[in-house]
């Protein structure tokens, strides 16, 4: 076993095959009691069952590639030759997919800034409903230590969670002791919304099944308003909203205002309806009505592919979350116009940078503008880009810094075995270089 | 390399010296009472008829960390009207309320301020706040790491933990969050409020520890003082912004029992009832405390009128505020059983009679209070109004007939309540000097800032003498960050990065056991990851870590 003090800084002595108290990056909750067996640059996760980890952990074993320029096998140097003469011929480049840590996203910055790029995240459709509600009406919200050891009564609205979030009731619902003695296994768990889900993982320790009430996500603008409406004590003419009985809604109004603390949980990636910002934004008066009385918070699930580290790096550099430009040399923030879709499809931007060094599935999206990808040594493309970097991949090629979900704790990301790979940030740094590098 | 300032009218109240016509030689970024024999100058700088102090030092400005990147994020609109364009020196960002990192880093400079100390670390955010202080060019930074909500301590009150374990604790905490600093915000009321409790008074108990803010502010004062850190234990009391808090707060003082306590943003704190409107200034009895309780200091967090944010680990008082935002919005957390945060925009107004009497009762304090050694000027960035606001302030301060032109533009009611008119004083150059720079190093335990004397970081600012001390302190004809020219005329002439002052008390380790098993049963993250480390800091070489001197483990307590 190897001695965690430090963990994100020293590197793992090569001799040891085990690994433990790994921070795992595949997904937002950032775990990070993984334990990890190497052999090799294989690594196996050894003693957790979770589906992200294990496809994370062994994504990252497979063989490492080379850049390659037009397909070609190229050198580092002249990739990034190749990839700087790209965006400096660009008048209006785009750096889309952000997946990253925060050393990758400082070096993301400074490139945007030396190029007057456009910046959008990969998984932005999503992070935006949430960022929208956040500078509309803001929100109450709570972190995963929290709802750990206070939550009384957990209302999960248009998913199962667990599909994106594998270790959620493991790690934060179903825990078995809480800070104030609390009986966890005594939690109420409702499921509000999402067709057929599979609510086994709500099932707690004592066998006693959650409440499950089901909708298409598209009806969770109006199930959401009425629920908010019986919270706020009104009365309304109908029985059934989308097919739910009213009944069940006040019922679940009842035990939000009886309950201690309750918590509020979504994943923004499930509302995939029009304008499902509204939707958040009236989860978040509900939760504020609810503050009135007894207390309640919500707890937007995200962070996974880096999405929260992006918006928070790029917060604190630019002012502003990502859907940010610097083609007029300060920062602007439109976040209909610089999406990576708009910027795409408008032909606006004329050049795309895609950074993904977390998972080698996603790749950049389809479209005739001259490419750069910089990401996973795993990448395989249906249309090869001009340019692909293969960098490593952070918190296992190399330390970095993520945050978790609840974009309060930023963890510690650990290198876990020697790499010939160049990191991110060393290749944007190369780039930046070849353009001249910035005045700081 | 001898660098040469000659003839400037010098203000170093840590030396007595009070406008002395004299030069200052600065050799490889530090001050030098004498050039060696024969040592020839390699630059000379003419600074006759200026006036030179020490760099500016804010001992108490939110700009790092969750709340202010909460800030940021919700605030696109108010970004909009302050952009900063990239340009030969400085890097694009932005301004106003909530600035980037390095926007922040560039205007402080251009004030003449070289360090600027975030007094509301978390913990648990403290690797984030760090990221950000680490992005923040120029200015040497720091940080207060918040306890007196946390379960772990809590938690060991309840137990009645003796005084030598709570020691332990506050020391690792120093050394996990790198900071200089303990800060303890609404004792207790953070985490009674997540227990649905709305106020709590200095001697009501916590509704699930029955531990009192006095209890939390007695062994934390205590520990702070017994571990030999310089900083007094930083309070920002209970009840925040509450009509009659004076009293809270008056209490409060006499909770420290003698030991060392710096009450912050004291003009929120500063609240009586009197009047139609059960509003009125409590600042006469605040200024006459202060003067009394000599181990007892404060910042004032004055509040000016115009657009800003609050963002504070109060989360209790921040929920009560949450309906006066403007625009109206606000992010309240309950962050890991251990802190909490509130963001809430605002803008004060002078035809408000609440805002107006706000900004008396700041400037009565500060007029009040006699003592500028244990009084700091401040806004409490960006809850009072941006730092950028400060030579405004100081003209406020320095000049009574421009003071009493503003304060006859308020509310009519809010005149009629302050007595701010018919108080004569203006600060002079010597006392801003020593609440911006001398006082403030001073307070901090930063034993080689803040004045210029041989030894002393050569972080000095220049400015022209001028009437109008508006104008003199917003553009400093030069400004050196260890020895380095960085401004000059009010624009910066080269980046550079600053320091982390930090604290590392001795303490016994065996702490540690007791918290691994904690961590283990009852967090989500690993103790191990909840420390950030010196390396972190040093990222890059960029940043770099000083550990200021902690006067030894005084004796311990049976």
């Amino acid at each position: 076993m190897v001695n965690p003090a430090h963990p994100a800084l020293q590197a793992v002595d090569r001799e040891t095959s085990l690994v433990d108290a790994v921070t795992c990056p595949g997904c937002g909750l950032l775990c990070d009691d993984i334990t990890i067996a190497r052999s090799g640059s294989s690594l196996e996760v050894t003693n957790i069952s979770c589906p992200k980890s294990t496809a994370f952990f062994r994504q990252a074993s497979q063989n490492t590639s080379i850049p390659r320029v037009a397909g070609q096998p190229a050198t580092l140097e002249s990739a990034i030759r190749r990839a700087a003469d790209l965006l400096g011929k660009a008048s209006q480049p785009m750096i889309a997919g952000l997946a990253t840590d925060v050393y990758g996203m400082r070096a993301v910055l400074e490139l945007a800034e030396l190029t007057g790029a456009t910046l959008d995240h990969m998984n932005s459709e999503a992070a935006m409903r949430n960022i929208y509600a956040v500078q509309n009406t803001g929100w109450h919200t709570c972190t995963l230590t929290e709802v750990r050891n206070r939550a009384d009564f957990v209302l999960i609205v248009g998913g199962d969670i667990v599909s994106r979030y594998p270790r959620f009731f493991e790690r934060i619902v179903w825990n078995n002791e809480s800070m104030f003695g609390q009986d966890t296994a005594a939690r109420d768990i409702v499921y509000l919304g999402g067709p057929q889900l599979d609510t086994a993982a709500g099932i707690s320790p004592r066998n006693i099944k959650p409440t499950v009430i089901p909708c298409d996500n598209c009806d969770l603008p109006q199930v959401v308003a009425a629920l908010l409406a019986l919270v706020h004590g009104g009365e309304l003419q109908t029985n059934n909203v989308a097919g739910i009985p009213l009944a069940e809604l006040q019922h679940v109004a009842t035990r939000l205002a009886a309950a201690k603390y309750s918590v509020i949980a979504w994943a923004a990636a499930d509302f995939d309806f029009p304008h499902a910002e509204l939707t958040i934004q009236q989860i978040a008066e509900l939760i504020a009505h609810l503050n009135h009385t007894t207390r309640c918070s919500g707890l937007p699930l995200g962070g996974s592919d880096g999405d929260i580290t992006a918006a928070q790096v790029s917060s604190w550099i630019s002012g502003y979350p990502v859907r940010n430009s610097y083609r007029r040399s300060y920062p602007e923030y439109d976040p209909y116009r610089f999406s990576t879709s708009a910027q795409l499809n408008t032909q606006e931007a004329d050049a795309l940078m895609w950074i993904s060094t977390l998972d080698p599935l996603r790749t950049p999206p389809l479209t005739s503008l001259p490419t750069v990808v910089i990401g996973h040594p795993g990448m395989q493309f249906a249309h090869e880009p001009e340019v692909f970097i293969p960098v490593g991949i952070p918190g296992v090629d190399h330390a970095g810094i993520m945050f978790r979900s609840d974009s309060v704790v930023a963890l510690p990301l650990r290198k876990l075995r020697e790499s010939p790979l160049p990191s991110l940030r060393q290749v944007l740094d190369g780039i930046s270089a070849e353009l001249g590098a910035l005045a700081c | 390399m001898l660098i040469k300032l000659t003839g400037g009218k010098v203000y170093d109240p840590a030396h007595n010296i009070d406008g002395k016509v004299m030069d200052i030689f600065i050799r490889d970024g530090r001050i030098v009472d004498q050039p060696r024999d024969h040592e020839p100058v390699t630059q000379e700088y003419d600074l006759r008829g200026k006036v030179v102090m020490a760099g500016a030092i804010d001992m108490h400005t939110h700009i790092g960390g969750g709340k202010v990147n909460i800030a940021r994020m919700m605030l696109p609109e108010d970004h909009r009207g302050d952009p900063e364009a990239h340009s030969e020196f400085c890097r694009a960002g932005c301004g106003h309320a909530v600035p980037s990192t390095l926007t922040t880093g560039y205007r402080y400079a251009e004030m003449g301020y070289t360090a600027g100390f975030e007094p509301a670390v978390l913990p648990v955010n403290a690797r984030q706040a760090h990221l950000e202080m680490a992005d923040t060019p120029i200015i040497d930074k720091g940080g207060y790491a918040m306890l007196g909500s946390d379960d772990f301590l809590l938690r060991m009150l309840t137990a009645k933990k003796d005084q030598n374990a709570i020691n332990d604790y506050v020391a690792w905490t120093l050394h996990a969050s790198q900071a200089i600093g303990i800060k303890v915000v609404n004792p207790g009321g953070i985490s009674a409020f997540k227990f649905n409790q709305r106020f709590l008074d200095l001697d009501e108990n916590n509704p699930y520890y029955h531990v009192t803010p006095r209890d939390i502010l007695k062994v934390l004062s205590r520990a702070v003082y017994e571990l030999g850190i310089p900083k007094p234990l930083h309070v920002h009391g209970n009840n925040l912004g509450v009509p009659g808090n004076v009293e809270t707060t008056l209490k409060t003082m006499g909770a420290a029992e003698g030991y060392p306590l710096h009450l912050t943003h004291i003009q929120f704190h500063s609240y009586g009832t009197e009047g139609d409107r059960k509003f009125s200034s409590g600042a006469a009895a605040i200024a006459e405390a202060l003067n009394k309780h000599k181990n007892i200091s404060a910042d004032v967090g004055q509040i000016m009128f115009g657009q800003t944010v609050t963002c504070s680990g109060d989360n209790m008082s921040q929920h009560r505020n949450a309906g006066h935002g403007h625009p109206r919005k606000a992010v309240v957390m309950d962050i890991e059983c251990d802190a909490g945060c509130g963001v809430v925009p605002f803008k004060y107004k002078d035809e408000n009679f609440v805002n107006a009497l706000q900004w008396a009762i700041g400037l009565e304090i500060f007029l009040l209070a006699e003592d500028p050694w244990r009084m700091f000027l401040t806004t409490d960035h960006p809850n009072g109004a941006p730092f950028t606001s400060y030579p405004h302030l100081i003209r406020l301060l320095m000049d009574k007939s421009f003071r009493d032109d503003a304060f006859g533009r308020l509310n009519l009611d809010a005149q009629a309540m302050s007595t701010l008119s018919s108080i004569d004083r203006e600060y002079s150059l010597y006392e801003i000097a020593i609440m911006t720079r001398a006082g403030a190093a001073k307070l901090l335990g930063l034993h080689d800032r803040g004045h210029l004397g041989g030894g002393a970081a050569a972080d000095i600012t220049v400015y022209t003498e001028n009437t109008d001390r508006e104008k003199m302190f917003s553009t400093p004809n030069y400004v050196f960050k260890d020895g380095e020219l960085v401004v000059k005329n009010g624009k910066i002439v080269k980046v550079t990065w600053g320091s982390t002052h930090t604290v590392k008390p001795e303490f016994d380790r065996g702490i540690e056991k007791d918290l691994k098993k904690y961590f283990d049963t009852y967090h989500t993250m690993n103790m191990e990851h909840f420390k950030v480390s010196a390396d972190e800091i040093a990222d890059n070489s960029r940043g770099r870590v000083i550990v200021q001197e902690c006067k030894g483990r005084r004796e311990k307590t049976a």
